[in-house]
């Protein structure tokens, strides 16, 4: 079975949000860089632990950036995984992007390719399903839970106000988010293991991007908070009632 | 060139998500010159021809149990194929669970743009921009639709619904029975509360009260006020709540119009989560903690007696 997981380089959660050239683009300066959450804690975790069980598994990664995402596709091996990806490119929407790693998986057969439920930058949500889309495959989303039992998939998945356990057999596409496995940290062992581990750079094959980023802007600022005595929580009711008019 | 919105059911019933997205559409219908077509798969119990009132103008239902659960493949290609048959150029969805399944294979399908989390209206004077949340809420990018079929998915709560009279017509074309290859197992729904993605009101308690046994605050305001009841992450890692009730940067990201924070101190990745929130109240001992800064109002004072009070307060007026 060969499973590849998408992994994404997204700034750090508690990173500045500011923008440069006429806010075009965004501040990259002083600004530290992680492997998207989603993509690490919950579907290469998952990933790593279906290795675990079954060790035939052959598990690659895939990065579609420039060359300064390695140290993050490095930390991704440092976790788990045989070899990465990256398509050198660091500019294209989601559908280029799409488009990059469904090329790869067309050459390899994977049984299961996972994402993180969107990254923490662009929040687009759309990799996996563009994926599956291009590959024809089914694509389970915001998957809670992950149970792999020979060629067949039973995956909980969120819905408004609860979950769905939907069985599906593989080969298939997976976005995952919390639930799905436990945040680990990489050991020395791993660490120095990855330093070895092949990174093939491959170049972008020819495709379209549909949308563009024409600007940014950041939300106006508040106001400023109103603060009630304690003693007089009927105030903070009558001005939310009367003022925010929010009941 | 019409425009054609996906209302997403649940049990029998649009979504109040969709009813968003369906007043939305309408309106970019009227800014386009065009008229907008509301498409509903599987079987529904909601009477179709009120979406008039929405500004639809057809429905067009597929009616098959084998579509009262969303199959991202199946419902890609049925809308797909609707939309090329009645000559839709813009599709919206809201950015709900199901249309976060779906809108990305259509966009693929179709080879249409796909602006998802839209949060305003497209302006069609600069060609056709869409403004929607990057950064986790911490921003937004305005962003072209360089295609001529576009999709926007919209985030919940971000455009007001807009009910008059009307009555819609209702198509209900025949098509192959689906082939479905995602098997739905079981579903499981915690009945009786309101999902958090739909609330208008959330009440959300973080690590300053202490334990599980103490969230008899935090469900009674909920109840006196309709509202979902949420919590932090620490809260939902160590397992005093459900983990769907977890809202921030790594959970569920809201934008209710009234979000009340119960002692959360406020970390920058649970702000990301909330900070759309149209009325933010914090109440939390701490006069320093960083979610003052980014409320409306607050209280300074300890949760356990401020908010009992609060609550008495909200059931006073509301007369209960």
């Amino acid at each position: 079975m060969k499973i590849l997981v998408c992994i994404s380089k997204t700034p750090d959660t508690t990173a500045k949000i500011a923008f440069t050239d006429n806010n075009t683009k965004f501040a990259e300066a002083g600004v530290q860089f992680i492997l998207n959450p989603y993509d690490e804690w919950y579907a290469l975790v998952r990933a790593i632990e279906l290795k675990e069980a079954d060790p035939s598994i052959i598990l690659h990664l895939i990065n579609v950036g420039g060359a300064d995402a390695d140290p993050i596709i490095r930390k991704a091996l440092a976790l788990g995984g045989d070899e990465a990806f990256r398509v050198n490119s660091d500019s294209g929407d989601s559908f280029f992007i799409a488009s990059q790693i469904a090329e790869i998986a067309k050459q390899n057969n994977y049984d299961l390719i996972f994402t993180g439920k969107e990254t923490i930058d662009y929040n687009g949500s759309s990799i996996g399903g563009m994926v599956s889309e291009l590959l024809g495959l089914p694509y389970i989303s915001l998957a809670t839970k992950f149970i792999l039992s020979g060629t067949t998939a039973t995956i909980n998945r969120e819905i408004e106000g609860g979950e769905e356990v939907d069985e599906v057999t593989l080969p298939a596409v997976v976005s995952c988010q919390k639930g799905m496995a436990e945040q680990r940290i990489p050991n020395m062992r791993g660490i120095m293991g990855a330093r070895t581990k092949p990174l093939k750079v491959t170049e972008p094959v020819t495709a379209e991007t549909l949308t563009s980023i024409d600007s940014f802007e950041l939300p106006p600022p508040k106001a400023g908070v109103k603060l009630i005595p304690a003693d007089q929580p009927e105030e903070l009711v009558r001005l939310l009632h009367e003022e925010a008019k929010v009941f | 060139m019409s425009v054609l919105i996906f209302l997403d059911q649940s049990e029998g019933h649009i979504k109040k998500n969709s009813l968003e997205a369906a007043s939305y559409g309408a309106k970019v219908a009227e800014l386009m010159g065009t008229t907008a077509d509301g498409i509903v798969l599987g079987n529904v119990n909601d009477d179709l021809t009120a979406l008039g009132g929405y500004g639809l103008k057809r429905i067009h239902s597929f009616k098959n149990d084998k579509l009262n659960h969303v199959d991202a493949q199946v419902f890609t290609d049925i809308i797909a194929e609707a939309s090329e048959r009645i000559g839709a150029s813009v599709i919206i969805f809201s950015n709900n669970f199901s249309g976060k399944a779906i809108a990305p294979r259509l966009s693929v399908k179709l080879k249409a743009g796909l602006v998802s989390g839209a949060v305003a209206l497209p302006e069609i004077s600069k060609g056709f921009v869409v403004k929607k949340n990057v950064f986790s809420g911490k921003a937004f990018a305005n962003v072209s639709i360089k295609t001529e079929k576009k999709i926007i998915s919209l985030n919940p709560n971000s455009y007001k619904i807009n009910k008059a009279e009307g009555k819609a017509a209702v198509v209900e074309p025949v098509i192959p029975d689906p082939e479905i290859r995602t098997i739905v197992k079981e579903v499981n729904k915690v009945v009786g509360e309101i999902p958090l993605s739909e609330a208008e009101i959330v009440v959300s308690g973080g690590r300053g009260l202490k334990g599980p046994e103490n969230w008899a605050i935090v469900t009674d305001l909920a109840k006196a006020l309709g509202a979902a009841t949420a919590c932090s992450r620490p809260v939902s890692d160590s397992d005093w709540r459900p983990h769907h009730e977890h809202v921030g940067q790594t959970g569920l990201a809201i934008a209710p119009n009234l979000y009340f924070a119960i002692g959360i101190s406020g970390a920058i990745q649970h702000l990301a989560g909330v900070n759309r929130s149209k009325t933010i109240v914090v109440i939390n001992k701490d006069p320093e903690a960083p979610f003052f800064k980014a409320a409306d109002y607050g209280i300074v004072g300890d949760a356990f007696e401020v908010v009992p009070k609060i609550t008495e307060a909200v059931k006073k007026m509301k007369g209960l």
